[in-house]
């Protein structure tokens, strides 16, 4: 054996421990949760899925509300922050002058390395005493037919929590997306001016239409981080076990019940069902990125590069 | 019959910056002919045929001086449509660029973007367009199959059959045949001799014996200026200038 061989061989497993290492941490995490949640597991089953009680007195615990919480926060969320992303994205990456786009892509990207207790903070302070006294009244007025913008008007609630979601993953949309359109080779863009296509035609069905994996696969992440994301949220979500359509209501998230309880678990099976409460979110969360990781691989896969 | 589709550049300079690319070029492109430019890498040949579709608009400090007609309406004129002067002179590029789209729907593209909803007009001129860009027997059996699945002279076939499709008078073509094997290069050569019936083509190539095979007339560039522009019998027959003699004679470039 010659020395090249010996050392390739050495540095070949000293690097194989770090991704091991991190198999390991994440096995060990899941290991650890179902672990600890077995009690939680055993004694309620699948009922725990379903069932819309939360109640850590007589020690009956069901997850519904806070699955409905996080998927309804997320979801409003989307809704909210998808437009604007994909519209700031493409603004940024087709209309804005060069310096123009740079510097808005730094604060962008210094956005999303905010932490997100200073939003939270920020939602207490600014943003719900304005939906308490201007948007929720404004909604129920105008809307108030629909059952989303229903009931008493606290400020803090779903509607806000939502708000301060889409404002935490507007960013990473923004940022993702840029880099996608960016990406997509100009001359698809000029094959479609060639044919006599405005610029927003161009834009909207030739280069969207080569990016939609990798905008789709930025909207999945941005999805991750808002089921995960807690501080913000259970700043100003109102801490509520309820499920409901009217997004005015205080309500919870699974994220929120973990950090709010964690603290005041003094009984086995209360620990346990919240340990559970972390397990689903774990679940959630990884399935979220497996599929934003799919999404992301076939867009590098590239339609573009499939030629013979 | 009147004939569409002439060019005519009157004195033309282009610049991209302090870059002064383009350098007083005056030349006429008849109707139904082809066009061949050549030269060097970086000499202008590119930069001149976008000139003629103002596809160079889209480059950011780029500065135009002089004329341009396309059927004796000066294209940069300020009142001029640039949307519609793209319809009227269509373009390939040297990498083909089909959309993530059906075979169908990348040909019927460019009719449906102005509004053609008939599948009756659709069908037919997809069909004209395929068969015209002699890949209609190759695809008829499965349009609606991604055009990617194509190969690399296909998809190149497909690029003119959907700027065939707009109708234009002059198709403009950048290095079309670069990026393919030595058959679909003849295939798209034969091609373009029974496409100057109905188009006028200017082409950006390489491949000085595809030049000499293809035009009725070759423009030898250098320095983004305009060497010599005759007819392509004379011009590798008897060229008039030295630089010219010795460009084809592969003593440089």
């Amino acid at each position: 054996m010659n020395r090249q061989d010996t050392s390739d061989i050495v540095f070949r497993r000293i690097l194989a421990v770090f991704p091991i290492s991190i198999l390991i941490l994440v096995a060990g995490i899941f290991f650890q949760l179902a672990y600890s949640s077995l009690p939680s597991l055993k004694h309620f089953g699948l009922a725990f899925f379903y069932n819309t009680t939360w109640d850590p007195v007589a020690e009956h615990f069901g997850a519904l509300p806070f699955i409905f919480g996080t998927c309804l926060t997320s979801l409003v969320a989307l809704l909210l922050a998808v437009p604007i992303g994909i519209g700031a994205a493409i603004y940024l990456a087709e209309y804005a002058p060069p310096k123009v786009s740079k510097f808005i892509s730094i604060l962008v990207d210094l956005l999303a390395a905010i932490p997100s207790v200073i939003y939270g903070l920020w939602g207490i302070f600014v943003l719900v005493p304005y939906m308490r006294n201007y948007v929720q009244p404004f909604l129920g007025k105008y809307l108030g037919f629909l059952p989303f913008f229903q009931g008493p008007n606290y400020g803090v609630g779903f509607l806000a929590a939502s708000i301060i979601l889409a404002i935490i993953i507007i960013p990473f949309i923004i940022s993702v997306s840029r880099e996608v359109i960016l990406a997509v080779p100009s001359v698809y863009k000029e094959s479609a001016y060639a044919l006599g296509t405005t610029r927003w035609e161009a834009i909207f069905d030739i280069v969207l239409s080569y990016g939609r994996a990798g905008i789709l696969g930025a909207v999945v992440l941005a999805l991750g981080r808002a089921i995960g994301e807690t501080m913000a949220v259970t700043m100003i979500i109102g801490n509520n076990v309820v499920i409901t359509p009217s997004l005015f209501s205080p309500g919870y998230t699974l994220a929120s019940v973990l950090a709010n309880e964690f603290a005041e678990a003094d009984s086995n099976m209360y620990l346990s069902a919240l340990i559970e409460i972390g397990l689903v979110l774990f679940l959630v969360s990884i399935v979220v990125n497996i599929l934003a990781r799919f999404l992301i691989w076939s867009v590098t896969k590239g339609p573009g590069q499939v030629i013979k | 019959m009147d004939l569409t589709g002439s060019i005519k550049v009157k004195n033309l300079n282009f610049y991209y910056g302090d870059n002064h690319m383009l350098k007083n070029i005056s030349m006429t492109v008849e109707p139904h002919q082809i066009v061949a430019m050549i030269g060097p890498s970086g000499c202008g040949k590119s930069t001149l045929i976008r000139i003629f579709n103002r596809m160079n608009d889209l480059i950011p400090s780029t500065r135009v001086e002089g004329e341009v007609l396309v059927d004796g309406v000066n294209i940069y004129d300020k009142e001029i449509d640039v949307v519609g002067l793209r319809r009227r002179v269509g373009m390939v590029f040297q990498k083909s660029t089909p959309f993530p789209k059906s075979i169908y729907e990348n040909i019927a593209y460019g009719l449906k973007i102005v509004g053609i909803k008939d599948h009756r007009i659709l069908n037919e001129t997809v069909e004209k367009s395929l068969k015209r860009a002699a890949l209609w027997e190759e695809v008829k059996d499965h349009l609606n199959k991604s055009a990617m699945s194509l190969s690399g002279g296909q998809q190149q076939r497909l690029c003119i059959a959907r700027a065939i499709a707009v109708d234009p008078e002059i198709i403009l073509m950048d290095e079309p045949c670069s990026a393919l094997d030595p058959i679909a290069t003849a295939r798209i050569e034969e091609l373009m001799g029974n496409l100057k019936d109905e188009y006028t083509i200017v082409i950006v190539t390489h491949n000085m014996q595809q030049a000499a095979r293809v035009s009725d007339k070759t423009a030898f560039l250098m320095h983004g200026q305009i060497i010599e522009f005759t007819k392509t019998t004379d011009f590798f027959t008897k060229p008039s200038s030295k630089i010219t003699e010795d460009y084809i004679t592969g003593r440089f470039g």
